[in-house]
């Protein structure tokens, strides 16, 4: 267990997250108007949105469906009957004066998500609850010295909250439970995950305490938008709770928000007066109701999901554990793999997608949906290694002129003369050269310097511009030299 | 020729068009200069003459072409609280100050599209919060009845569809739309003489309609007979999938379910509603209405309601919690009033500080209070199983009868400022409205006789669940036998 | 009395409706008569009595997951006492 050392001894770290993840839907969770993202102000607004007199939200059935899709990939129990309500509060960028959300009956409960850390370990985090609401609009406060502007475009664009239990014990554990969060989230289509537009959004609730001790007073730091940022915060904020306590201090529950320029958390004063939501069953809508035969409908269509598919491709492909999580981390990578593996040793596949492809791609900046080298492309590559059309090594600088260019192997491989050699006599003739050269070493090496055989190696595929078949290079050098 | 045409019922109306006696054009001119001639009651906040006689041209084309609707030329009034597309809409409030909706209210798109024609917009309680129609912040609305030794106190006309009620029964519009929350289209309708009737929850669509207490509120139709509340309504009503609450039933024919009488029906009398202190008056007329209904052949059925007692306390929780929530949204950001501040809190609290009329006040902040951290299991959510309990009553009663029969109000109309210092005084005026209301059972409140006073006074009729059609046949029979023919002092054109 | 002076400033904060000071004792008055005429609800047995959620005995209909509205910006801001260049304005929030 990770612990933070302090003055007066080791102090656990205890998180919790909320996840608001945006639903993928055309429309708005209560209302017909567009759910695109950056379009003019108020453009993708209808007058439900903007609250006018007299309107009225009916839902959305998408977005239940992917409520509930997301609850069967968490393994939650999925509630039959669940309940709109409203949250009371007032800000220029709710226009209905209240948010409508799930408050007492969630459509999701319990459920759990299982991370791998990078030590081998499996952690289980349980997940509390997910619930629908409402997105709020946004306040843009740089545009003028004296007001705030009002953009409603994404005021009722639906959002999942999704709660954790207090599970976490560090940094590390809240990023990567986020990040596995994010990827089923992704694989079922539910939510693109983009933290950087604001898909995805966490806030963390962080405590400390002695080993063993009840839990200690926690500490909201909101609407975190990067990994990076998660564990920075919560770090941050876990050694200041520890300073206070140490120092004779107590920690007041409040929110705080996290300033990713300075570092560091700071309260945040303008939420600090009591709320109180006033939360009722919203009477302008009717309870949900599923029918069991829905969610099954909703299980059965479900994709697999990353825990699944890493396990099929060990059993398969006898993948590692690590080259498994690595692949099936995005659906798309995992789709690249598979596609690419059919037929061929999946090993050598593995290999080549997580070492030199995603390397490219990310030096690049690239997707793997905007790779420059298709499935179907280092397939072609990978096989021509396979029938010993070139080498391994050759194969490296094919497979860096087909990221450049997007040609295919065999073409490049033509193009440039870079077939394997083989020709026996062809071989010998560049070996004979080779002794002929270095009179030298080849007595020393006949004299019992035996390490010597790999310059000869290199000499001898040096010569041949890399093409020459190094398993007969091997053989005919042992052949003429120790023969 | 004009109070002749004034004088007509939807009805009759409708028949002289068909006839061709005269046409919607003319009708609806009698009806502008009758608007004009009732100025002094201040029924109507914004009068839309223009507008009016543009309808009443093309519905007059429309029946020259056989292609009337059920509601075609006949001139009407819509309570302020129906968003109209263009025309000011201010529920009775400061706080929505020169808001012109860009869109219609499915009802009143209904009404239109069944060829009403728009005489304007009438007054209200302020988010039809009332039970007198005092406060409007466009000024209180005058019952056009008179208590027959007094002449000189003006009457309240009974809220919170005021205007309505004082409009129609002036004959000011042949009809109008009112919306009842806890009594709102009955009561009036009992102060004024006239028939008033609140459908079940789900019949109407509450889009577009000002919302006081999301729960409770529906539309229904303010007209001078039984029969105009049967074709209004089927104008009226219909499913909306705008509305999460309104049911997806076909509309019956509610004018052919008038006939047939209550022969063989079996009237519930709720023991309950015989309350401590009920004027004798009142007693008197519900027994005249017993014996109205028996003689036309109806069994007559005891009834027990047991739970009546505490609806008004459980409306009196509900309606204001729901209301403190829909009312938020008048925030000076987006339309209405704003009073400036330093800081946007001070706008907030200004805005709806000086927007919001006292009652409006007083039942946002109860509303806020019963709802706040702690207190919502003690007053909220006891309410609502209070509610469960009052809905309970009903069904197993519904389990003995078809319609139950009581009186609408306490009292006839009372005096303007009268009521006004004791609030809970003003809430019993719904003791009798309020129970069907949580229950969200269609009522008619119908006028069966004069008080001692010579005021008028309703009886109510309430029934099943989308049983609209039973509750309008047994109406039809108390209008019958009432015979009540006797007007108000301040009539249009006389 | 069930509401003191300070409960009536807090919730009155709470609405966001601005209540002189003079005002807070009065209003504290009439607000809790009516809370206490409320009281007798607790005279009911409600014991495992579900609240009322709908009057009508129905479930949520569910919508289509489809672009029917919106793109209407100039009714959105038709009735704003203040808008600029497409937003509403209102006076500047201090985060």
């Amino acid at each position: 267990m990770t612990m933070l050392e302090g003055r007066t001894g080791s102090w656990e770290v205890v998180i919790g997250l909320e996840v608001h993840a945006q639903v993928i839907s055309n429309a708005k969770l209560f209302s017909g108007a567009s759910t695109a993202f950056g379009a003019e102000p108020n453009s993708q607004v209808s007058i439900v949105d903007a609250a006018m007199p007299g309107m009225l939200p009916v839902v959305n059935e998408r977005c239940l469906e992917q409520a509930v899709r997301t609850g069967l990939a968490l393994g939650a129990k999925i509630n039959l009957h669940s309940v709109f309500a409203r949250k009371n509060y007032f800000y220029p960028d709710l226009p209905q004066g209240y948010q409508i959300s799930q408050f007492e009956e969630p459509i999701v409960g319990e459920g759990e998500v299982l991370v791998d850390m990078e030590d081998g370990v499996t952690k289980t985090v349980g997940i509390e609850r997910l619930h629908l609401e409402q997105d709020a609009g946004k306040s843009l406060h740089d545009q003028s010295p004296a007001k705030s502007f009002i953009d409603l475009n994404r005021s009722g664009v639906s959002l999942m909250e999704i709660v954790s239990k207090p599970d976490m014990r560090s940094a590390e554990e809240a990023s990567a439970y986020v990040s596995k969060l994010r990827s089923i989230l992704r694989y079922i289509g539910s939510c693109d995950g983009n933290m950087q537009e604001g898909s995805l959004r966490c806030d963390a609730n962080v405590s400390v305490r002695k080993p063993g001790d009840e839990l200690g007073t926690r500490c909201e730091i909101k609407n975190v938008n990067s990994l990076r940022f998660l564990r920075q915060a919560i770090e941050y904020e876990a050694a200041r709770q520890v300073e206070i306590i140490e120092d004779g201090g107590t920690i007041n529950q409040e929110t705080r928000l996290y300033d990713s320029g300075k570092g560091e958390t700071r309260s945040m004063r303008s939420k600090e007066e009591a709320h109180d939501y006033r939360y009722f069953p919203d009477p302008d809508l009717l309870p949900i109701t599923l029918t069991p035969e829905f969610v099954e409908t909703q299980r059965a269509a479900l994709p697999e999901l990353p825990d699944e598919k890493k396990n099929r491709f060990i059993a398969d492909y006898g993948l590692s554990i690590y080259d498994a999580g690595v692949l099936v981390a995005e659906r798309d990578t995992a789709d690249f793999f598979e596609s690419v593996a059919n037929g061929r040793d999946a090993k050598i596949v593995a290999n080549w997608v997580i070492s030199e492809l995603f390397g490219r791609l990310n030096k690049a900046g690239k997707d793997i949906n905007d790779s420059p080298v298709s499935a179907h492309s280092l397939g072609g590559l990978i096989d021509l290694i396979a029938d010993d059309t070139i080498s391994g090594s050759i194969a490296k600088k094919v497979f860096d002129d087909m990221f450049e260019t997007g040609k295919e192997a065999a073409i490049i491989v033509k193009e440039q003369g870079l077939e394997q050699v083989t020709d026996t006599g062809a071989i010998e003739g560049i070996i004979d050269q080779v002794i002929a050269d270095n009179p030298d070493k080849v007595a020393e090496y006949r004299g019992g310097k035996d390490k010597l055989f790999g310059f000869f190696v290199g000499q001898t595929m040096r010569a041949s511009q890399g093409k020459a078949n190094p398993g007969m290079v091997n053989d005919l050098l042992r052949k003429k030299l120790d023969g | 020729m004009s109070s002749e045409l004034t004088g007509l019922t939807l009805a009759t109306a409708r028949d002289g068009l068909a006839k061709g006696d005269f046409t919607s054009v003319e009708l609806t001119q009698a009806h502008v200069a009758a608007v004009e001639a009732v100025r002094p009651l201040n029924a109507y906040i914004t009068e839309t003459p223009e507008k009016a006689l543009e309808m009443a041209a093309e519905s007059d084309k429309r029946i020259a072409a056989g292609k009337a609707g059920a509601m075609e030329g006949l001139p009407i009034a819509i309570k302020d609280l129906f968003c109209t597309k263009g025309v000011l809409t201010t529920a009775g409030s400061h706080i929505l100050d020169g808001f012109h909706p860009t869109y219609e209210s499915t009802v009143t798109a209904n009404l239109f599209g069944a060829g009403a024609v728009m005489l304007g917009k009438v007054n209200l309680d302020e988010f039809a919060m009332g039970s007198a129609n005092m406060t409007s912040y466009y000024g209180a609305v005058e019952n056009p009845w008179k208590r027959k030794d007094d002449k000189k106190t003006k009457l309240v006309p009974g809220g919170s569809s005021g205007g309505s009620a004082a409009a129609v029964a002036a004959r000011a519009a042949l009809a109008a739309t009112g919306t009842d929350t806890g009594g709102s289209i009955r009561q009036p309708a009992s102060f004024t003489g006239i028939v008033g009737l609140k459908p079940t929850y789900g019949r109407c669509s509450r889009w577009g309609t000002v919302a006081f207490a999301s729960s409770l509120d529906q539309a229904g139709p303010m007209t001078r007979s039984v029969r105009d509340a049967a074709i209004m309504l089927g104008a009226m009503a219909g499913f909306d999938p705008k509305d999460s609450t309104s049911m997806d039933k076909p509309v019956p024919n509610f004018e052919a379910a008038l006939d047939g009488g209550v022969k063989g029906m079996r009237i519930g009398i709720p023991r309950e509603y015989r309350m401590d202190g009920m004027p004798a008056e009142i007693e008197k007329l519900w027994q005249q209405g017993i014996g109205w209904l028996k003689g036309a052949g109806a069994t007559i059925v005891d009834i027990d309601l047991p739970h009546t007692k505490y609806a008004l306390a459980a409306y009196y929780i509900v309606a204001p919690a729901e209301a403190s929530s829909n009312l938020a949204r008048y925030d000076g950001v987006r339309y209405g009033l704003r009073v400036p501040g330093q800081t946007l809190q001070e706008m907030y609290e200004n805005t709806r500080a000086e927007g919001f009329g006292r009652e409006v006040k007083r039942r946002v902040l109860i509303g806020t209070y019963v709802l706040s951290a702690g207190y919502y299991d003690a007053y909220y959510l006891k309410a609502q199983k209070v509610r469960s309990r009052i809905a309970g009553d009903f069904r197993d009663a519904f389990d003995h009868v078809d319609a139950i029969l009581a009186p609408t109000a306490p009292n006839a109309a009372f005096g303007q400022g009268e009521n006004m210092d004791d609030p809970i005084a003003m809430y019993l005026n719904d003791v009798f409205t309020v129970p069907a209301s949580l229950a969200g059972l269609p009522a008619i409140s119908v006028p069966a006789g004069l008080s001692a006073e010579g005021l008028p006074l309703g009886l109510q009729i309430i029934g099943r669940p989308f049983d609209e059609e039973t509750v309008l046949r047994a109406a039809r029979s108390l209008e019958d036998a009432a015979d009540f023919d006797t007007k108000p002092d301040f009539i249009a054109g006389r | 009395m069930s509401l003191d002076k300070a409960t009536v400033a807090r919730i009155a904060h709470l609405a966001r409706i601005h209540v002189p000071e003079q005002d807070l004792e009065p209003l504290a008055g009439e607000l809790s008569t009516i809370l206490d005429w409320v009281e007798q609800l607790a005279e009911v047995d409600t014991d495992g009595v579900a609240p009322m959620t709908s009057v009508v005995e129905m479930t949520a209909r569910w919508r289509k997951d489809e672009v029917t509205d919106g793109d209407c910006a100039e009714d959105v801001l038709a009735n704003a006492p203040e808008a600029e260049m497409g937003f509403y304005t209102v006076p500047k929030v201090m985060e």
